[in-house]
Parts: structure tokens; sequence; C-alpha cells
């Protein structure tokens, strides 16, 4: 066991856990930050996204002592002020439907944003191919970050 | 705004019965309560009394005007939460926007695209009884008859003198009333629709964008401890020993132990103080496993069991016809077979749920398609009568079939009773890919004989599967299996379907859409070769057929299940709709092709036409059109949501999906070697609905059964290759 201190959504958090302990369990069963899921446990689904200083990551693969001293933000910090845009196209168009990946796919939504403003089917495509959805709500993912972008430049 | 409530963590409500109902309705701080039944087709054969427990569901209005529906189905992304409440609103003239709903605990069986089909008159009828009730309350306080009276909005208005009286203001006057007959009460007509149809925004989204929805692996409970198991890798084989010395000194590991389990043969439970370090213990666990009669059961060796079974002495049959089709006189005959994998469910939240033993009783939190279901299961396991277990039933990460109980409700169970504190057990996405209950594997063989102006003469088509239902009633084998098959729009004079059963040591269960999922596959394929050998358009061809079952609706042969229901005219109607609004006949430029295809299934008509490009060993499906009539549109934005999904999940099983069998093994363990459709392979979908007058039908399934056939027809027009063996892959050697 070791000591480390998260900074997650703008607070600080100390706390003591296995070195390679990955951080989705950490949020998840340390932290009861659930919004984070697990669904493979190897990279390959991404409904484990979170943003460490600032790029889409999978929390899955990240161990707690790589992620320690960075900035760590899940789908509960989010929206700092109310709804991030990408959560608000995301009601808008009427994504989820079981939702259970969308903190994910809202996550590396958001990290395409910031980096591509104005992202192109297929930068969409790159960024969010990553990130499964079951209920195969692609259609209105692609609907929604278009209109996120939308917002953004407004 | 209206907030859904689920409950983990202890219930906001104690279970609500009638007795209770009764006894506290006067202290539940005056609220107008109408119970009601709903019961969908997974309810047969259970234990519960409608004699003591007549109802199941309830609506409350309280004396602020706000109403609670306490509904007993699984909200699993399916839009039930907010359509089951329109339609209370419609019925009841309640403003929607004063509904909550109410997870009920030990909720119903929930699937068979049957939610809002089978909900649909009992929500109607309720509602009626909350209108009719207030609106005679408002009566009786003017002095006036109830038939000058009419309710809107959540008031009742006196027509001729314009007063006005709130729900609210009516509520205790209401509650002392008798209320009027669920079966006589006046329905609205409903042309006086004013909010079903509409495009509401589901109720529960909100929560699910911030992340504050709760799934069952988000239950969080006082001193919970974490569990996962490990079970046989080996089709039906048992526990022979383990040593657990390196497991248990894993940090965070609490406990290693056996669970016993005859049919499973026993699994190892790893408890833990967080869900990974049990999952590292798992790793370091030393077990021996003891191979059962499936030991040697491969792909191979299914597929030639598969293969046998067409020629096999049938098990069951559907015939119109005293004689053999495949001997009546034809001018040209075709036969093909058609071959399809087992597939996995994959839930993006893998199977899991959370249990508390104390004082005699249970409760569980379950992301269930089945509440009522995993409570008489766990009461079974536990020998306490089943008022002793609550199943609060939570959000799940997908159902799709999955999710109607499993071993992981007995391991849970075991490993709690041993731990004397909560416990959430949680199977890795290994062990759901390794532990499923898979989708039938399946062989078609289809044969036809038509005569010289392409008339079909004869119909054959020869079944042969794993079956769902014979896994444990070898009498009704084809249960669940047929669908799709035996009830083709297409006529002809001498048809015959027959089932054969294959054994194997794969487990079973329903997939969403279940047998519709190969059937109709094969069958919308193999009438486009059919078209093909009589050298006609693929559109024509199916109208022309489909006209000929509705000019001789009688003939045998027009096998629709319900003729009243099932017209080929209109079948005809959304073939010539679809075709226009795809350009049917506009030339597609080189490497490109469309396929059509049409299907009717619990009421609801379809017919779609896929745009598909083909470039060497890629295949691209650029654009999918689909018509669908589903009678009475309840939501439309959650009903385009559903359609939408089932399409991209269908084209996800025609083109990726297969579950193998390598040495009594299932070989996919993740998604690295089970892959799911994903963004960039969807295509442009363009969605129709046309609303044909009739009750709401099922919509969650049917429109996953298009979408293979219309893909694998639109490779045969683009390649002039007919692929038969899903998934599709254009390598394949064909025949």
């Amino acid at each position: 066991m070791a000591q480390y201190v998260l900074n997650v959504n703008g607070g600080t958090q100390s706390l003591d856990a296995q070195p390679d302990m990955p951080l989705l369990w950490v949020l998840r069963d340390l932290l009861n930050l659930t919004g984070t899921k697990y669904g493979c446990g190897m990279g390959l689904c991404g409904a484990c996204t979170v943003h460490i200083d600032g790029s889409a990551m999978r929390s899955c693969q990240t161990a707690i002592s790589d992620a320690a001293g960075k900035q760590i933000l899940t789908i509960e910090g989010l929206g700092k002020n109310g709804l991030h845009p990408v959560q608000q196209a995301w009601i808008a168009e009427q994504v989820p439907q079981c939702g259970y990946c969308q903190p994910g796919q809202i996550m590396s939504a958001a990290a395409l944003l910031s980096a591509k403003p104005y992202p192109t089917d297929s930068e969409i495509d790159d960024a969010m191919s990553g990130n499964l959805c079951r209920c195969a709500t692609y259609f209105r993912i692609r609907n929604a970050i278009h209109r996120a972008a939308q917002e953004m430049r407004a | 705004m209206n907030p859904v409530t689920t409950t983990p963590g202890p219930p906001q409500s104690p279970k609500i019965s009638r007795r209770v109902f009764l006894a506290t309705s006067a202290a539940a701080g005056g609220a107008l309560v109408v119970g009601l039944t709903m019961r969908g087709r997974f309810h047969l054969g259970r234990s519960a009394q409608p004699e003591t427990d007549p109802f199941n569901a309830w609506i409350r209005i309280h004396p602020d005007g706000q109403t609670q529906l306490v509904l007993n189905k699984s909200e699993m992304g399916q839009g039930v939460f907010t359509s089951l409440p329109m339609i209370l609103a419609e019925e009841a003239e309640i403003d929607f926007s004063k509904i909550t709903v109410v997870q009920a605990d030990n909720a119903d069986g929930t699937g068979g695209s049957g939610s809002v089909w089978e909900s649909y008159q009992p929500l109607r009828r309720a509602g009626a009884q909350v209108r009719e009730v207030l609106i005679a309350a408002a009566a009786r306080q003017w002095g006036v008859p109830a038939s000058q009276c009419r309710a809107r909005n959540s008031q009742v208005t006196h027509t001729p003198s314009g007063r006005v009286l709130s729900y609210s203001a009516l509520i205790s006057d209401a509650r002392r009333l008798p209320l009027p007959d669920p079966n006589t009460v006046p329905l609205k007509d409903p042309r006086d629709f004013t909010l079903l149809g509409r495009s509401i925004p589901h109720l529960d989204i909100p929560d699910k964008v911030k992340g504050a929805a709760r799934f069952g692996l988000d239950v969080r409970l006082p001193g919970m401890v974490y569990a996962v198991v490990a079970q046989c890798p080996l089709l039906r084989g048992t526990l022979a020993r383990f040593d657990a010395t390196r497991a248990k000194a894993v940090p965070g590991v609490l406990d290693v132990f056996e669970i016993p389990c005859k049919e499973t043969g026993g699994e190892i439970a790893i408890v833990a103080t967080n869900s990974w370090a049990a999952m590292q213990g798992r790793k370091a666990l030393n077990i021996e496993w003891t191979p059962g009669a499936y030991h040697d059961e491969s792909t191979e060796s299914l597929d030639v069991k598969l293969r046998a079974g067409l020629d096999a002495q049938e098990y069951w049959n559907w015939s119109n016809t005293s004689l053999n089709p495949d001997t009546v006189p034809a001018a040209k005959r075709l036969e093909s077979i058609y071959e399809f994998p087992f597939l996995a469910h994959a839930t993006l939240e893998p199977m899991n749920n959370t249990v508390w033993l104390r004082d005699g009783k249970c409760e569980a939190w379950c992301p269930t398609q089945d509440g009522q279901g995993a409570r008489e299961g766990i009461a079974k396991i536990l020998g306490v009568p089943e008022q002793n277990v609550t199943v609060y039933v939570t959000f799940m990460g997908g159902g799709f079939g999955r999710r109607f109980g499993g071993p992981f409700d007995r391991q849970a169970i075991q490993v709690a009773q041993r731990m004397n504190r909560p416990v959430q057990l949680l199977w890795t996405r290994e062990d759901d890919f390794t532990h499923d209950g898979y989708r039938p594997a399946c062989m078609h063989r289809l044969r036809a004989g038509m005569d010289e102006r392409g008339n079909l003469v004869s119909w054959t088509d020869r079944i042969a599967d794993t079956s769902i239902i014979g896994q444990h009633d070898p009498k009704q084998a084809q249960s669940y299996e047929v669908g799709g098959a035996v009830d083709t729009p297409y006529p002809a004079p001498h048809i015959r379907v027959s089932y054969v059963p294959v054994d194997s040591g794969v487990r079973r269960g329903a997939w969403r859409g279940v047998e519709i999922t190969f059937n109709v596959v094969a069958v919308e394929c193999f009438i486009d070769e059919l078209a093909h050998l009589a050298a006609e358009d693929p559109y024509l061809y199916r109208r022309r057929l489909l006209e000929k079952a509705a000019v001789n609706p009688g003939a045998p042969g027009s096998n629709f299940d319900d003729r009243k229901l099932a017209d080929p005219r209109h079948m005809i109607q959304l073939l010539d709709l679809v075709t226009e609004r795809a350009g049917w006949s506009k030339p597609l430029g080189p490497h490109r092709g469309r396929g059509i295809s049409c299907f009717f299934s619990k009421t609801t008509y379809l017919a779609q036409v896929a745009e598909v490009t083909v470039n060497g060993a890629n295949l691209r499906v650029d654009r999918v059109v689909t018509v669908v009539d589903p009678g009475r549109v309840i939501n439309m934005n959650g009903i385009r949501a559903q359609i939408e999904g089932a399409i991209l999940m269908g084209l996800s099983a025609a083109l990726k999906e297969r579950i193998t069998v390598r040495n009594g093994s299932i070989q996919q363990q993740n998604f690295n070697d089970y892959d799911l459709l994903r963004i960039p392979d969807a295509p442009l979908l363009e969605t129709y609905l046309i609303e044909g007058g009739r009750p709401p039908g099922g919509i969650g399934e049917p429109p996953l059964a298009l979408i293979g056939p219309s893909v694998g027809n639109a490779i045969f027009a683009a390649t002039g290759k007919r692929l038969r063996k899903l998934p599709f892959q254009l390598d394949e050697p064909t025949a």
C-alpha cells in the first residue's frame, strides 16, 4: 500500500491504495464516484473514459500511481456550472438509451471538442471509435457532437 | 420536470400491496390511489396470486396534484418510464409534468417488446377511472350532472357555466367515491388524444448524462464488500480442486471459498474490499477443472450436427398441404442453406447484483428484467417466504433478454450468507462473454419451386438449431425457434416448415428478437434469391407475391398469423413507400447496391432498403431507409430511438458478431475478439413512421430482424455474390 493524493474534479483526495490499482476502481470503489463505468477492463470499450490533464484516458488502463498529481476530471465534475454543452447536446438529441456507456461517450466527446472545435464526421469517427454502445445510439451521438460544437462556437 | 426515482439504497416506500394500501391510504397524505394490473407474457406460471394481490402497479394522486405512477416494469433504455406515464396522463387528463415514475419493487418480467403493447389497455382503463371519479367528485360539489363536466390538464370544467376545479381540490372528495369499473369505464376517443404521438424527452436522460443514474454496479451500502467468482471455463465441466494460498495473500482479499452448486459443479468466490482486489485474487488462484460431457464440442462439430439436422426426422412441422412440397411439379427450383452463429448479449454493464441478508430477510439490488422472478428464486435458495425477500430493480446497462436471472443471483446469495455483510457480486467482462445464455446457433435449408411465371408453388423450410426451451422442456423445443419462418407473408399452395432441435453444451437464452434474428434473415434473403431466379426486381417480386395473398387471402399458404392485423395490401403500401423514399430505381455507381426486405411482427409492419458500397474486401453500409407502421405511436422520440438502436444492433450481428467453441470452451473473452458495431460503421438512418390506426404494437425487437437481409441483398446487388453465412464476410467461399 502507498499513499496518494489525487486531484479529482477540482478537489483533493488523499488515500491508500496499491500502486497498480487502476484509477477506474479507485474512483468507483474507494471514492464512490460511480459515474465512471466498468465495461471491459482492457481499454476496449471506453465506458471508463475520464480526462487526465485534459486528455481523454481509459481509467481502467491508468494506474493510480500514474494518475497521482495530475488533474483528473470525471463525468461528475464535467459540468462546472450546470451542464457542460456536450451534456446539454446529449439531452437535446435524446442520446442515451440504457445510458451505461454514456458517461464515457460524453467524456470522449468533450475532449474531442476541446481539441477540435469543428470536428468533421471522420474526426468524430476517429475520436469516438473506442467507445462502444450496445444500444447503438451512434446516430444520435454524431448529431449531438455536431450540435455541441455549434453551441460552443456561438 | 418529472424526476425518475429508482431505489438503490433502502426503499423510499415499503412494498405496496392492496392490503397495505387499504389500511394506510387514509394516513398516506390523503392521496387518491388507483391500483391496476400489468402482466406481460413473462408472468405466466408465476406464483403471485391474483386473488389476494390483484394489483401490481399504482397511481397515487396527492392533494397537491403531484402524481406518482408506481411501475412494475424495468427501464433498460427502451423508454417505458416515459411512454407508460404518457398513456396515463392522456387518459386521466393529468398534466404530464406533474407525474413522477417510481420503480416498483419485485417488478414483473419486462421483455418481448411487450411493455407498451401489453400495458396500453390496463393503463388507459386505470387512467379513465381516475378521470371519471374526479369528474364525479366535481359534479357532486356543483350539484350538476357529470355529463356536463369535462376534464383536461388536471382540472375539471363545468362546461355550461365555465366553473373550474383543479384535481388537487377534488382529491379528498374523490377518495370517498366508488371507482368506476375498469372494464366498463368509457375510454377517450383516440381522435381526442393530445399527448400520445408527440415527441417527449425521456425522463431518465438528465441523470444518465450527469453520471448520476444508479445502475446495479453503482449500488453502495455501508460495510459492503465486493466479490467475483471463478467459474468453470469448460462447457458443463465441474470444479475439481483449488489452492487459495496465493489468492488469500493478495492485498484487500478478505476470503476465498467454494460455493457449491449441483447444476454448475460449483464455483470459487473471492471476496475483497474492492472489485479490483477481488479480480487480482482470482488471478492468483490455482484451479483444476474437470471436463464435462461436452469437453470436445467445437464450432466445427456443431456445424456437422446442425447440417445433419437438415436431413434428420422432423421433430415438429407446420404444413398447409398433404403433398411433399419438394416433389410437386415446378418449372424452376432453388435450394439454399443459411447459417447463423451463437451470439453473446454483451450488455455493457456485466452481470451483477448486490445482496444484504439481515434478520432473516433479504434485500437484493438487481439490474434485472425480471424482479419478481429474482425474488422467487432468492426465496427458494434461502428457504424463506417470498415476503421476506425484496428485490429493488435498478437501472441496467442493457437488457436485450440477458437479464432474466442467472447463476449470479445464487452466487451472490451464497457469498452473502458467508460474509454477514452486504455483498456486491460482479462478473468480469470475461465471465460475461464465456457464461452467457447465447442466441442459438442455427441452420436453415430453404427449398422453393415456382411456375413459368415465377409464382411460388412450393416452399420448404427446414430449421435445425440449438433450442432455448428445449434445454429444459424437450417437448416444446420449437417454441421461440420458428417465428418469422412459419408466418412469412408469402403465399404458396404447398408449404412445409419443419424443425429439428440440436444438442449442445452451450447454454442458450433470449437475445433481443429471439428467433426472428435468424429466421427472417433466411426467409428475406431467400425470397430475394427467388426474385432473381424469376428474373424480376426484388421489390416488384415481393409486391407480386403479396398481391396474390391479398386477392385470395383464404388460399392455403396465405399464412399471416392474424388476418385481421396482417394485411398484405398494407405491406405493399410500405414497400411502395420505402422504395420511393430510397429512390429504389435510381441507378447507383459501381460497387454499390441496394437491398430490400419486409416483415410483420408483434402487429408492427416494417419495410427497409439498405444501400452498400463494396470495394474489394471492404463493405460499407451507407444508408438505411426504413418505413415502420407500429400502430398507435406513444412517444415519437422513444419509438424512433428504439428503431434506430434495433437496426444498428441488428447490423452489428449481421457484420461482426460470432461466438465460437473450441475444445468445449467459449473462445471469445472480451471485445478484442468479439467486437461490436462502432460509430464509424453506423450508416445514415432515415426512418419514416406511419400510423395505421391500430393499438400500439411491439417495437423493441422487430426492426432488428430486417437489417441483415437488407444488407445481404444489397451485397448481392453490388457484387453478384450471395452470402449465406452470418456474420456476412465478403471473402466467404460461396457455393
